[in-house]
This record gives C-alpha cells, sequence and structure tokens, in this order.
C-alpha cells in the first residue's frame, strides 16, 4: 500500500485537491442557496413559497448521479464547461435541497416570541430575519448541517462519472493501470476521511460552543 | 373619514376582527388620550390580547379604522414599522433576544432602526437598566436571567426606542409570585410619567386599581365597560364585570 502510495503520489495529491476544493466551493454555494431557498419558503408570497417548494422537491427527489449527468451531458452543450464544474454545480444543487430543509427547519423551531419581539421593537422583517432569527435557526441546526456536509464531501465521488479528476477518478484510474484495485481504495477511502473527520470534529465544536453561548 | 386630533394616542372606530370565522373583536370603538394609564381586564378569550396586539399591527384587523399615533394601521399604506417605531411593547413571555445579551437586547433596535450614535445609545442603555435594577446584568445572557429578571429587561428594551406608547400584555403572568412585585413598581413608575400612554391587560386587581385612570373590560370581543377606575372598582355598571371582580377579588 505505501508503495503504491508513493509511486502514485502525485496523482493522489492532485486529485485530494480536486475533491477538497469541490468540497469547499459545494459546501459554501450550497449553504448560501439552501438558506435562500429556506427563506423563499418562509416569506409571505405564494409565488416565492411555489418556487422554493418546487425547487426543493426536484433536486431533493432525483439521484445525485442524474444531476450530475444532466449538466456534464445537456448542459455542457449549451455552455461549455469541464467534468468538475458540471459535477461541482449537480453536487451543489444536490445538497442545497437537503440544507434547505434543514435551515427551514431550523427557522420554524425558533419560535415566534422572537419574531413578535423583534417587530415590536421595529425591526423590519428582514432585519428579525438576518439578526433574530437566523443566528438561532443555524445553531439548532448544526448537527444536521454536520451530517449535510459530510454526506457532501463523500458524494463528491461522483465526479469519478464525470471526469472530474477527484480522489474517486484517480483510484480508478490508478486501479485499472496497476491492478491493485484493493490498495487503489484504501488510500482514497483514507484520503476522504483526512477531509471528513476534522470536518465532523469542527461541526461538533461548534455545537459546543455555541451551546456554551446559551 | 375619521378625524385626527393630535391629542389621541390610539383611536378604534368600528373595528372588526376575525380569526376565520371567529369574531374576535366585535365593533370596538374606544380613545386613549396621550398621557393616559388604562388597564384592560376580563375574563381569558374576551379578546383583551387580540386587542392590544392590534394597536402595533401584530393582529391586523379586517374592518374599521385604527388610529396610532396619527397613522390608521388599517391603510394598505401605512408604514407598520414607523408606529412599531414608536409604541413598545411588552410581552407575557417577554420575548428577549435569545442570542443576544442584556445590553445588545436594550441597544439593538435603536442602533439600527433609529440609527442613534453607539456611544449614546450605550449610555442611555445602562441608565435603563439602571432604573430595571439590572444593570449588573448588562453582559449576561437572557438564559441566565429569572423570569423577573426578564422581564425588566424587556422594558428596557422597549423604553430605548423612546416610545410615547407602551403596550402590556399581561406582563407578570408568568412570572413567579415573588417576582410580580417588582415588576409592577417598574411598570406604575413609568405609568407615571405624563408623556407615557400605557396600555396594560392584566389580571392584578390591586395594580389596576393603583395605576389606571380608567379600566375598560371586555367580554366576548366586545367592551362591556370603560369607566374611570375608581367608579369601576366602587361598582361595576354591567354583571357581567361585577360577576368578573368578585371572581378574582376573592379567591
Amino acid at each position: 500500500m505505501i508503495s503504491l502510495l508513493t509511486s502514485n503520489f502525485h496523482s493522489f495529491l492532485v486529485a485530494f485537491g480536486y475533491t477538497l476544493l469541490s468540497s469547499i466551493i459545494a459546501l459554501i454555494a450550497s449553504t448560501v442557496l439552501g438558506t435562500l431557498f429556506a427563506i423563499l419558503q418562509i416569506v409571505p408570497s405564494k409565488t416565492a413559497n411555489v418556487i422554493a417548494r418546487a425547487y426543493i422537491e426536484v433536486f431533493r427527489n432525483i439521484p445525485l448521479l442524474i444531476i450530475v449527468m444532466f449538466f456534464y451531458l445537456v448542459v455542457t452543450k449549451i455552455v461549455k464547461i469541464g467534468g468538475f464544474t458540471a459535477g461541482t454545480i449537480g453536487l451543489t444543487l444536490y445538497t442545497s435541497a437537503f440544507i434547505a430543509e434543514t435551515v427551514r427547519a431550523g427557522i420554524n423551531s425558533v419560535g415566534i416570541g422572537q419574531t413578535e419581539g423583534a417587530r415590536a421593537n421595529g425591526l423590519s422583517s428582514w432585519q428579525t430575519l438576518r439578526i433574530i432569527i437566523l443566528p438561532q435557526a443555524f445553531k439548532i441546526a448544526i448537527p444536521s448541517l454536520g451530517n449535510q456536509f459530510i454526506n457532501l464531501v463523500k458524494n463528491s465521488s461522483i465526479l469519478a462519472f464525470v471526469a472530474g479528476g477527484d480522489l474517486m477518478y484517480t483510484a480508478n484510474n490508478v486501479a485499472a493501470t496497476t491492478f491493485d484495485s484493493f490498495n487503489s481504495y484504501i488510500i482514497v477511502g483514507i484520503f476522504y476521511l483526512i477531509i471528513t473527520l476534522p470536518l465532523n470534529y469542527y461541526m461538533k465544536f461548534l455545537e459546543t460552543k455555541l451551546k456554551g453561548m446559551a | 373619514m375619521v378625524e385626527n386630533n393630535q391629542d389621541n394616542m390610539i383611536q378604534f372606530v368600528d373595528v372588526e376582527k376575525y380569526y376565520g370565522h371567529f369574531h374576535a373583536l366585535k365593533n370596538i370603538n374606544l380613545t386613549i388620550k396621550r398621557g393616559e394609564t388604562v388597564v384592560l381586564i376580563g375574563p381569558s378569550g374576551s379578546g383583551k390580547s387580540t386587542l392590544i396586539r392590534a394597536i402595533n399591527g401584530l393582529e391586523p384587523i379586517q374592518e374599521g379604522h385604527l388610529i396610532v399615533n396619527g397613522y390608521d394601521l388599517h391603510d394598505p399604506k401605512t408604514d407598520i414599522n414607523k408606529i412599531r417605531k414608536r409604541v413598545g411593547m411588552v410581552f407575557q413571555h417577554f420575548n428577549l433576544y435569545n442570542n443576544k445579551s442584556v445590553i445588545e437586547n436594550v441597544m439593538l433596535a435603536p442602533r439600527i432602526v433609529s440609527h442613534i450614535p453607539e456611544e449614546e445609545n450605550e449610555k442611555y442603555a445602562l441608565e435603563l437598566l439602571d432604573r430595571v435594577g439590572l444593570k449588573d446584568k448588562a453582559g449576561s445572557m437572557p438564559s441566565m436571567l429569572s423570569g423577573g429578571q426578564k422581564q425588566r429587561v424587556a422594558i428596557a428594551r422597549s423604553l430605548a426606542m423612546k416610545p410615547s406608547a407602551l403596550l402590556f400584555d399581561e406582563p407578570t403572568s408568568a412570572l413567579d409570585p415573588e417576582m410580580i412585585g417588582d415588576v409592577l413598581r417598574i411598570i406604575q413608575n413609568i405609568a407615571k410619567d405624563s408623556d407615557m400612554t400605557s396600555l396594560i391587560v392584566t389580571h392584578e386587581m390591586n395594580f389596576a386599581q393603583n395605576v389606571a385612570n380608567r379600566v375598560i373590560f371586555m367580554a366576548d370581543g366586545e367592551v362591556l365597560e370603560d369607566s374611570k377606575t375608581s367608579d369601576f372598582f366602587k361598582k361595576p355598571k354591567s354583571v357581567r364585570a361585577q360577576q368578573f371582580v368578585d371572581q378574582v377579588q376573592n379567591h
């Protein structure tokens, strides 16, 4: 295993970089998008509610592979994008649907009293949401968001199907050229752990820290 | 059209409020002048809270005019935040911002709504916290406070906006008995201020007698009685109010 790692170290390292980059981009973008669609679900506008609902249901109920293939095979005919980009976009949209549900559940559990207190105090509905509701909603949602983020990193292995150059893709290549499938996949498994374990630890840390702040 | 009298802080004109088919407020006509202290009493479900919550737009009304500080709440053109800036509210369950410290609870709205300079804002917030006896808790989180302390912070938070009127929606109903006195004393001090219009929903009859100029008695969504405090407690006019006062005073 060590020799396989050292002889292909550069490939694995580059792949690790791609997986990490895709994960970071998708994590940030899906959190932003997910929060946006969570908000659109609760604003007093039927149109916005319906649009948000449709978005969430579509992306949550289609296999990730199909979403990614759609961007790789269909969208690429209109806008020229590579496998990495197509995969990352698909991963972002798919994850954002789950994050939207998580954040919405967080918002709903904050309690109407916080909104009434803020509105009666003179805050606009946007100020109320941004300063009072969302911070509390995220705090409630952190354990569940942690799960989504871990899933996101693991799901980034979908990039292998669209030549995304990620860890899984490289494992497939290395396995095919060296005929050492067993060790190839164990090595990338460890690389995934290098991302997910600290991420998991950080989310737990955040949870405890915010709980300490009451 | 309703004439706009500068002396009137709050005016209900033929106000109707429904929750679906339930008729929560029935033809309310009521005027509260600037500086008055009015206590609203009545059995639960009588519409007291609905009435007080309508005044700052937390409950929309379906018919009539509700003119607060010169703005008609039932006019879609009215900017509700303009009214809320001038009308504070104190809730039964406090509704402090759980994610903000005590002093941040007090300073937030003056900062982002009224754009008060930070130094002036902080000075006034500390002054208000001192007034409610909680200056030493300025840095605490709401979860560290007792119910009575939370309510006192909530009062300071409302006062920080320098309101013309304050609405108190059963401010002591959720408090332990030994906490009630402090909170009532603070409310009484605020209400004494001749510039402040106060509307208080309460079940504390002794407090009502001490603090109010006027008592409004409600039942089943209607105002049954609107009298001077001394007249009301001497002998309520309606049988319903007599029964209610007997019941709450002799328990």
